[in-house]
């Protein structure tokens, strides 16, 4: 039988993916991607507590975590485009401006 | 027994799809397989009995945040390879490990504490619709209209950030190009 530590291992996994995408990537668009895998492993984990617990909280949060991941696309998203028309890349390498 | 067939070929699929997300040089690969990736999350939340969740997946992720990706990738040169310097890969892949072990262990911690207790049980002889609606608009109304506030400011915020200028080109330098396209004309 598939338990709730099956959906917690796979949620680990992806998140792991996702970890993975956000340290190795030089690319501001890829850690966007990156970080969507990592919001969606969560949601996998809530829905997981929720229906081996009975207990409809775990997709109240992940409906609410869905909302802040719109969100953050929509801003961030802009805030890319500006930075590309600024700079006309979109390396964090060459983005990066101080010296230190 | 299909529920572990489905479970483990969906398991393998996302993780496939999300690693070629991840690992790979075109940003066009890179979307187009985070979005299939995404599809099959929605199949667990519909193995999870949360009907409602997955199809709010399939509707925001797979449609719209893609569909905003696409779009703004009009802006970025999409079709050339990402040239990246490559960072110590190991100490990532171990960083990357410990820290999906130590999700696993804040999740499961309560878990073996018995300390959850369910607090809103599905309602008996409602859908997975009727319940979720039934507790998101009595007992997480608050955050629910919170919620809303956010993504109304998050449309202006990006509607400022990307529409100033938007009458000049990106992809083409104004001098160079326009030049060049002019006169490969004249010469046809």
């Amino acid at each position: 039988m598939i338990g709730l530590s099956h959906y917690l291992i796979l949620s680990g996994l992806l998140f792991s993916i996702g970890l993975m995408g956000v340290l190795r990537r030089r690319n501001l668009l890829m850690l966007f991607f990156a970080t969507e895998i990592m919001l969606n492993s969560a949601n996998v984990a809530f829905a997981a507590v929720s229906y081996f617990y009975n207990d409809l909280t775990g997709q109240m949060f992940a409906f609410f975590i869905i909302a802040v991941a719109a969100s953050e696309v929509a801003v961030g998203l802009g805030l890319l485009i500006v930075l590309y028309k600024k700079f006309g890349t979109l390396d964090l390498d060459d983005l990066a401006s101080m010296k230190g | 027994m299909y529920e572990q067939i489905a479970f483990y070929l969906f398991s393998v699929l996302t993780i496939g799809l999300f690693l070629v997300t991840v690992l790979t040089k075109n940003i066009l690969y890179a979307m187009t397989s985070l979005a299939g990736g995404m599809v099959f999350i929605s199949g667990f939340f519909f193995l999870l009995e949360a009907d409602f969740l997955g199809v709010v997946q399939l509707i925001v992720y797979v449609g719209a945040v893609m569909a905003l990706y696409a779009f703004a990738m009009m802006f970025f040169d999409a079709t050339r390879d990402i040239k990246e310097k490559t960072t110590n890969n190991a100490l990532v892949f171990f960083l990357g490990g410990m820290v999906a072990l130590m999700l696993v262990i804040i999740f499961v911690a309560p878990i073996m504490g018995e300390n959850i207790q369910a607090i809103y049980p599905p309602i008996e002889g409602a859908g997975n619709a009727q319940s979720v609606g039934l507790v998101l608009f009595t007992k997480y109304l608050v955050p629910f209209e919170v919620a809303a506030v956010m993504l109304l400011v998050a449309m202006i915020a990006g509607i400022i950030l990307a529409g100033k200028k938007m009458d000049e080109s990106l992809t083409t330098s104004e001098d160079d190009d326009d030049d060049d396209i002019l006169e490969q004309e004249d010469t046809k």
